[in-house]
């Protein structure tokens, strides 16, 4: 039986409404806990997790409610998260993380990618205009696992 | 979220309650701009007292209240941020345009 947490993960998929950005927080935020982060980390995440689900929801099924698809993998002391959408798509992806530019009106700040960013140790962003949208995004916890 | 407020010599403090997130934004965004046509005050101060959660979403609602608060010849400022929406704002830079103030009483 393994009793140190080295690997875990989650696989989650929910329909593109705005109440699902709590919820996701929620879900990634108690995927964290048995890791023991510090409330610095436990915040940016979170933070970065509403930010990639907003992005789907606003931008990637403006018009209708779609499937947001959120993988949450733990491996020894770093986390990979994934959100992915089969939505509209980015046209061009250089501009989409320039900070301040959006194209979701005077409600946005344009600040999402640039939070993402800042507040993860790695970004990258996959999308095909008219298919959809894919962030990977990582950070390594600094205290990791709690062993036995 | 649940919002209030109080007007004194012109000074409309409104003090946030809750998580700050798209899902809330549209609505708070729509009675923090009610409140400031309403009372039309010189100084507006959003209190994050009681707001533990904050996105980009709450950046937009700042940038919009600093400028409408311009157009009418007034300021902005914020109160009482708390860790996680400090975070936020400090990657938006948003002390460049706006007023934070530490310890006002909400």
């Amino acid at each position: 039986m393994i009793r140190s947490l080295e690997y875990n993960e989650v696989h989650l998929e929910f329909p593109s409404i705005s109440c699902n950005e709590s919820f996701a927080r929620t879900v990634v935020a108690a995927f964290l806990i048995p890791m023991d982060p510090t409330v610095e980390e436990m915040a940016d995440i979170k933070t970065a997790v509403s930010e990639a689900v907003t992005n789907c929801i606003v931008h990637g099924y403006p018009d209708a409610v779609g499937s947001i698809e959120m993988l949450c993998r733990l491996e020894k002391h770093s986390v990979t998260i994934t959100v992915e959408d089969k939505g509209v798509g980015i046209e061009d992806i250089g501009k989409a993380r320039t900070p301040m530019f959006t194209t979701g009106g005077a409600q946005r700040s344009g600040m999402g990618f640039t939070i993402m960013e800042r507040f993860m140790d790695t970004l990258e962003v996959e999308s095909i205009h008219g298919q959809g949208t894919k962030v990977v995004m990582r950070k390594e916890l600094s205290f990791g696992v709690q062993n036995d | 979220m649940y919002i209030r407020s109080y007007l004194q010599s012109g000074r409309l403090t409104i003090t946030l309650s809750g998580d700050i997130d798209h899902h809330e934004a549209q609505q708070a965004l729509k009675t923090i701009s009610e409140k400031i046509e309403s009372y039309s005050p010189h100084m507006c101060v959003l209190d994050f007292q009681e707001v533990s959660f904050m996105d980009s979403s709450g950046i937009a609602i700042v940038i919009f209240c600093v400028r409408r608060m311009r157009e009418l010849g007034g300021e902005l400022a914020l109160s009482n941020v708390q860790q996680q929406p400090m975070r936020v704002f400090d990657a938006a830079g948003i002390r460049q345009i706006a007023e934070i103030r530490e310890g006002e009483p909400s």
